[in-house]
Parts: C-alpha cells; sequence; structure tokens
C-alpha cells in the first residue's frame, strides 16, 4: 500500500520544475510538499493524482502504474485541488448524495453535514455559498470516500480558524486510520508531525 | 450501474435548473427551420423536396450548438478531475453524459420536427421514417459532436473547432438519413440506409466512449 515516485520529472517548455524527484509514503504516513509560488507544487500533486503527465519517471500505487491501474484500486487516490468540483446548480446535499454514489462511500450526510456546520444551507445551492463554505463541502465530499490517499492542494485557504482546525483534524483522522495524505502548504508547522517527509520544491 | 444513473440524473437537474441554455439549441432550431419556407418559394411540392435537406441540416447544427460544450462546466468547476479519478469507468461517465444530454435537447428537438413538417406540407405518412432516422442518427452525432468538444475541452472558446472538427465526420449520417426520409416521403421502403444508421450508431457507441475518454484524459492535464 506504497505510493512511490521515481525518478520524476516535469518540465513546462524550457522551464525545469523538478528533476530526479524520489518519493515514497506508506499507510499512516504524511507528505508535506512547500515551496514557493510558482515551485510546481500543485503541477507535483496533479502528476501523484494521475490527473497530469511527468516529462519522465512514474508514479506507482501499490505497485502498478497510475495510468494502469487495475480495476479495484480505481477511486483510492482522491484530489482536492484549487477547483472544488461541486456542482454549483445542485445543492450541498445533492453535491454530498452524488459523490457518495459515484464514490461507493457511506452515505453519512446528516453528521458530516454538522461537522462542517452546512447543516442550515443543505438544501441550497453551492453557487449562493460564500468561497469558504464551497472548500468546506468541497473538502467534506472527501469524508464520504473510501480513498485511501488524500492528495490536498494548499486545502486550507478559504477557511476559518476553526475550518482550519476541523481540516486538521480530519487529515489526522485519516492518516490515523492508516490513510496516506500528501498535502502542499504555506503552512507546514500546522500540520507537522514526527515522521512527516517534507518535499521541498 | 447506478453510477451511471446518478451521473444522467445529475446533469438532467442541472440542465433543468439551468432551463434557458437548455432550450437555446432548440429555439434555434425553430428559428433555422422556420425561415427557410420564407426565403424559398411557397410552392408545396418544391417546398416538400427541400424540407428533408433543410431539417436534417437544421437537426445537425442544433445538436452540434446543444454539445459543443458538454464538457466544459465540468472541466471549470473541476467535477471532471474529480470524475476521472473516481471508481467509475471514464467510458460509463462519458455515455452518461451523452445520454443525459440526449434526453435533454435532442429528444425534444425531435419532437418538434412533426411540426416543423408541417411548414414544409411534408405528408403525415412520411414522419414515421423521418422520426425512426432521427432517433438512429442523433446518436451517432452525439458522440462525434462529444469528441469535437473533449478535443476542446481546455479551450475557452471551443465552438467554431468543434463545428469544423465534426460537421464534415456527419456527411454520411446526412446522406443517409435524407435519402431513408425521402423514401419515406415517395412511399418507397427505407429499411436499407435505416439498417446504415443504426450500424453507425452500434459502432460510434461501441468505440466512440474510449476515444472520448481518451480525449478527455489529455484535456484535464
Amino acid at each position: 500500500m506504497e505510493l512511490c515516485a521515481r525518478e520524476l520529472a516535469v518540465w513546462r517548455g524550457e522551464r525545469c520544475l523538478f528533476e530526479g524527484l524520489d518519493l515514497t509514503l506508506g499507510p499512516s504516513q504524511l507528505g508535506l510538499v512547500v515551496g514557493a509560488n510558482g515551485s510546481g507544487k500543485s503541477t507535483l500533486l496533479r502528476v501523484l493524482a494521475g490527473l497530469a503527465s511527468a516529462t519522465a519517471g512514474a508514479v506507482t500505487w501499490r505497485g502498478s502504474k497510475l495510468e494502469a491501474l487495475p480495476f479495484e484500486y480505481r477511486g483510492d487516490i482522491a484530489y482536492r485541488g484549487h477547483l472544488d468540483g461541486l456542482k454549483r446548480d445542485l445543492t450541498v446535499l445533492e453535491n454530498f448524495r452524488f459523490h457518495a454514489t459515484i464514490w461507493r462511500g457511506r452515505p453519512e450526510f446528516d453528521t458530516l453535514l454538522e461537522d462542517v456546520a452546512l447543516t442550515a444551507v443543505a438544501n441550497v445551492r453551492v453557487r449562493h455559498l460564500s468561497a469558504g463554505q464551497q472548500r468546506r463541502a468541497s473538502l467534506a465530499t472527501l469524508r464520504l470516500g473510501t480513498s485511501k490517499v488524500w492528495i490536498l492542494d494548499e486545502p486550507t485557504t478559504n477557511l476559518d480558524t476553526n475550518g482550519r482546525g476541523k481540516v486538521i483534524a480530519w487529515i489526522r483522522t485519516h492518516l490515523a486510520a492508516g490513510g496516506t495524505a500528501v498535502v502542499a502548504t504555506h503552512q507546514p508547522d500546522e500540520l507537522a508531525q514526527k515522521g512527516a517527509l517534507v518535499v521541498e520544491l | 450501474m447506478s453510477a451511471f444513473g446518478a451521473i444522467v440524473r445529475r446533469d438532467v437537474r442541472v440542465a433543468l435548473r439551468r432551463l434557458s441554455e437548455a432550450a437555446n439549441p432548440l429555439l434555434f432550431f425553430v428559428i433555422v427551420a422556420t425561415l427557410f419556407p420564407l426565403a424559398l418559394s411557397p410552392n408545396a411540392d418544391e417546398l416538400r423536396e427541400v424540407g428533408v435537406g433543410v431539417l436534417w441540416v437544421s437537426t445537425l447544427l442544433s445538436s452540434l450548438l446543444a454539445l459543443e460544450g458538454l464538457f466544459r462546466a465540468d472541466a471549470d468547476d473541476g467535477s471532471l478531475e474529480q470524475l476521472m479519478l473516481s471508481p467509475v469507468p471514464i467510458s460509463v461517465t462519458v455515455v452518461a453524459k451523452i445520454a443525459a444530454h440526449w434526453l435533454m435537447t435532442i429528444l425534444p428537438l425531435i419532437a418538434l420536427v412533426p411540426v416543423l413538417a408541417l411548414s414544409y406540407s411534408m405528408p403525415l405518412a412520411a414522419l414515421p421514417t423521418m422520426i425512426g432516422a432521427l432517433l438512429l442518427a442523433t446518436p451517432t452525432l452525439s458522440v462525434l459532436t462529444a469528441l469535437g468538444a473533449a478535443l476542446t475541452v481546455s479551450l475557452r472558446r471551443g465552438g467554431t473547432i468543434v463545428g469544423l472538427l465534426v460537421l464534415p465526420l456527419t456527411a454520411p449520417l446526412l446522406i443517409f438519413g435524407t435519402r431513408a426520409t425521402d423514401f419515406g416521403l415517395h412511399d418507397e421502403p427505407a429499411a436499407g440506409p435505416l439498417y446504415l444508421l443504426a450500424a453507425f450508431a452500434a459502432f460510434a457507441l461501441a468505440l466512440g466512449p474510449l476515444a472520448i475518454g481518451a480525449a478527455l484524459r489529455v484535456g484535464v492535464e
């Protein structure tokens, strides 16, 4: 159950974002990706999620390459980037329901809504929520799925102190339950814990 | 299968909440098809002959309009990348999205054809063949347009390019579709072209989703 990157390199045109990057993350392990704006954090995360391809090298999950993942491993990797992945014309609850069906997850909507303080707006279209609420809803859907690897790109953007604490607690719970997480962040101190692997770009 | 249903329901629901957008291709179809009789000779026999072609070309253009942005909204809000990472195979997602948009835009369009056919003084007896031909041709048309939409998903405005990519490929549909309708109009057996349209549909629905999935994978990068 390891997420491995071997000799990873990404070039954007003439510019090299990173080269010769090796990374191995097992169960309960946290990877922190830090670096200045434009250093390639998001690109690295997209490559690790299998959404973008690397110029050289390969990413494997449980020993198989991401682009040829066996059917039973599909959906093991969850990714939340700068886009929320929510349908803005559907309500929060409708988005949750859709997500739980697609990711064959647990439909525990009420407790989850309460946990993210969205119960009052459960039947409001996502379009009418604030940026922070949208972010909460988007990250909350992670808990509806059963993914083993969470790849999060600056998950605490737009969140208030309470929301930030909540997301960090979720990541900790996920790690404690044997999950793996890769998080790009500008505040590595919030998340830092023993055994965390820090990738500096 | 439940995932397929969920994607269809989601897209239908979103389309219902943005009804004015979903209705645009339909209105376009009605307007184009009613402008032609105004510009042509009022002679009923002549109208009937050109009517077949006009209705078919209008259908092609309206479905292009309806489906050229099939994946753009999902790409913009990030739900496309979520769907690609999800356990649901991408070809299932693609077929579900095409099915939802076919139900929401193409089916109402076909339902309007009998009304518009009247303005070309087409005999009622010719309608079943024409409707049948449209029902068989539009799935292929939707798959072709979806392929164009997938190839241009990363472009801000892909509309015109989708047209340039897709319309030449629709020539066989137009040829056999109008031929079938002509046969129906003149009370001749139309089975030949109809079978061919059905064969195109089977081919497009079997292989199209794989190609569209590959195009989308490149598109989200």
